[in-house]
């Protein structure tokens, strides 16, 4: 496998229960400020703790959008408005045309919410009742299509759904794309919004914790969902040589359990090694992971061993689902973001909720905020169906 | 942009009335092929697994194990692309009516199904395949948009890839809103380079959508009932061997497709 061309990252952002934007996200983690909060959702049915983000009942979509209008469009919208995210996708299509732009959107929920609404009042004659929106809001491609239409964009266009793994496995499909020079430009991130299929369903599989998440801690006892929206704008290194780049990534299946992680990790350590390798680094060079860490007893445990066995201690490592909850299909963009952020600015997030770390937890854990420069920063994302993908993000000028 | 050259190894096809690649060459030369068995056999999987699986899985296997066995190759060491344009309806009908009515009485195993990567959940743990695999979709444009991912997996990283586009028909009231009243399945084994099982090469170019290619009878009204059946005129091409199709690959980008045989 060669070592991969990096590619530019101009433009980044994230909105989850910390905030609107980079900024926010950053105040929080500075602070070590969670964003959890008692479940508020819909009918409130259940005892736990969601990461959910303030005003996207408020988010209207622009004119002209109203039959897109859902709450995860409604937080995609939001989400593109920070942090001159929409100035920078105009700039780009106009530098390089909107055909020669691709969007490629991760979600695991896409607008399900919508549909379970739908269901709720249905007409009496057991159909949906009138509704002037696209019948394409009640479809996993609810998301992409709406985002095209708000960034005018007209090249290829695809969400990636596969749990919750999904909006880190778009920067692989956009490098590819890049590679073959089918786009100059590509526009990737991925938007999941809170409702009732993901409360109930992880409900259902005992996974969801009465308290807020403990990733790591030797007394976790389950998830806390969260929601959130993410975006990044990648293009060739000569458009923007100051950037941080994106050095690699890694794609991997456990073929091990659909809801069960592979005892061993096989399919992350996989993931992981195909990402170094891509990205011509040795495990002793990276600065900082932000783990998939999800406070399910399963995970935390196999990617704590897997950190154990392949890095040194002065690797730091933490998860931040603490601070937004588990965002599902936007949490590789999530956390993509957070790793940038600790490239930015030579900040390691601390693992929240970790205050007894469980003993198969190595010295390369993080439990508080620590300042130090990072050159390169990892992100691991691991998705039901044993799907799992691994980031490598650097600074600009880093070389291997 | 020059095109973009892969070559076709297997073909895989599954619907209530062909049952495999040679059915739908047979009907194209005017013979009627019987039809299949009311469910999809989806042999990889192991028997329990057969059992348990919902009719989504079974299709996609159905079609990925056809699209395998015509090439020859391991299974175990193929990437993969699952693409569906509404996943599992059957699922998401039962979802959402639970949910308005007894949301704490949500299976577990039918929630774990309602992923839209749970084709390629069952097939990686079937087949113990350790290679990527990913899931996506594109409404109408799915296959479309499924085989350009599928097709610069293979070219970027020099290696085989499965593609499997399917959907089930729609179930309860969703059915109507999807308008998706019939199954249709198809797999293509993808090589970027010519080998012994190669059937012929694709060159793919990029355009802006103009009309997809229209069906020859008796297919013509097939991808009006399933939108993954907006594969069907490349699996046509394939079926007779030579000519050009364009699909739909977002939703004002097509993708421009001619058969190339390769000495």
């Amino acid at each position: 496998m060669p070592v991969m061309t990096p590619l530019a990252i101009t433009a980044y952002t994230a909105t989850t229960a910390l905030g609107c934007g980079r900024e926010a996200q950053l105040d929080a983690l500075r602070h070590a400020r969670s964003g959890l909060r008692p479940n508020d959702f819909g009918n409130r049915a259940l005892p736990c703790w969601i990461g959910r983000v303030d005003g996207v009942e408020d988010s209207a979509l622009a004119t002209g959008h109203a039959a897109w209008d859902c709450r995860n469009n409604r937080l995609a919208w939001l989400g593109l408005r920070q942090d001159g995210f929409l100035d920078r996708v105009r700039i780009a299509r106009e530098r390089y045309g909107a055909d020669r732009m691709a969007l490629i959107l991760g979600t695991s929920t896409a607008s399900i919410g919508a549909t379970e609404e739908a269901y709720r009042r249905l007409d009496a004659a057991g159909e949906f009742a009138h509704d002037p929106r696209h019948p394409e809001v009640h479809a996993p491609h609810s998301l992409a299509a709406f985002v095209a239409a708000a960034l005018s964009l007209e090249g290829p266009c695809m969400t990636i759904s596969t749990a919750c793994s999904s909006s880190a496995k778009v920067f692989a499909s956009a490098e590819r794309m890049l590679r073959l020079g089918l786009i100059d430009a590509a526009v990737v991130g991925g938007v999941d919004t809170l409702c009732d299929s993901v409360l109930f369903g992880f409900n259902a599989l005992e996974l969801i914790s009465t308290a807020p998440c403990r990733p790591f801690d030797a007394t976790r006892n389950g998830i806390s969902i969260g929601e959130a929206a993410g975006f990044a704008l990648l293009e060739r290194l000569a458009a923007a040589p100051e950037a941080p780049r994106l050095l690699g990534y890694g794609e991997a299946s456990d073929a091990h359990h659909m809801s069960t992680p592979h005892p061993q990790g096989l399919g992350a350590e996989l993931a992981l090694r195909d990402a170094l390798t891509r990205a011509g680094l040795a495990a002793e060079q990276v600065d900082y992971i932000n783990l998939h860490g999800t406070a399910s007893l399963k995970n935390d445990e196999v990617e704590a061993a897997l950190i154990e066995r392949t890095f040194p201690a002065a690797t730091r490592v933490s998860s931040t689902k603490g601070y937004t909850g588990h965002t599902l299909g936007a949490a590789g963009i999530v956390e993509a973001t957070i790793a940038l952020l600790a490239i930015e600015h030579g900040f390691i997030p601390g693992n929240l909720g970790g205050s007894t770390p469980d003993p198969v937890c190595g010295p390369q854990f993080a439990w508080r905020n620590e300042l130090q420069r990072v050159d390169v920063a990892l992100s691991n994302s691991f998705g039901f169906g044993g799907n799992n993908a691994c980031l490598v993000f650097a600074r600009a000028g880093f070389s291997a | 942009m020059s095109a973009l050259r892969v070559c076709v190894e297997g073909v895989g096809l599954w619907s209530p009335r062909l049952g495999n690649f040679a059915a739908l060459q047979a009907l194209l030369c005017g013979a009627t092929p019987p039809p299949p068995a009311a469910r999809p056999a989806a042999a990889t999987l192991p028997p329990n697994e057969r059992r348990r699986a919902p009719e989504s899985v079974l299709l996609a296997i159905e079609v990925a194990g056809q699209a395998v066995a015509m090439s020859g190759r391991d299974a175990a060491t193929l990437a993969c692309v699952f693409a569906s344009s509404h996943g599992d309806q059957a699922t998401t009908d039962y979802m959402c009516r639970t949910l308005a009515q007894a949301p704490t009485e949500l299976s577990p195993t039918r929630f774990h199904n309602s992923v839209h990567n749970a084709p390629a959940g069952y097939w990686t743990i079937a087949t113990g395949c350790h290679a990527p695999s990913t899931a996506v979709a594109a409404q109408h444009a799915s296959f479309g948009a499924g085989l350009l991912e599928a097709v610069t997996l293979a070219l970027s990283d020099q290696r085989p890839v499965l593609l499997v586009c399917s959907d089930t028909a729609g179930s309860g009231p969703l059915r109507k809103v999807t308008g998706c009243t019939q199954s249709f399945g198809c797999a293509l084994l993808l090589s970027p380079t010519p080998g012994e099982a190669t059937l012929t090469q694709l060159a793919l170019t990029l355009t802006p959508l103009h009309a997809a290619t229209p069906l020859p009878e008796p297919l013509a009204s097939w991808s009006d009932t399933n939108a993954s059946a907006a594969a069907l005129p490349l699996l046509a091409l394939l079926a007779t061997g030579h000519g050009c199709c364009e699909l739909g690959a977002a939703a004002t980008l097509g993708l421009h497709i001619a058969l190339e045989n390769i000495a």
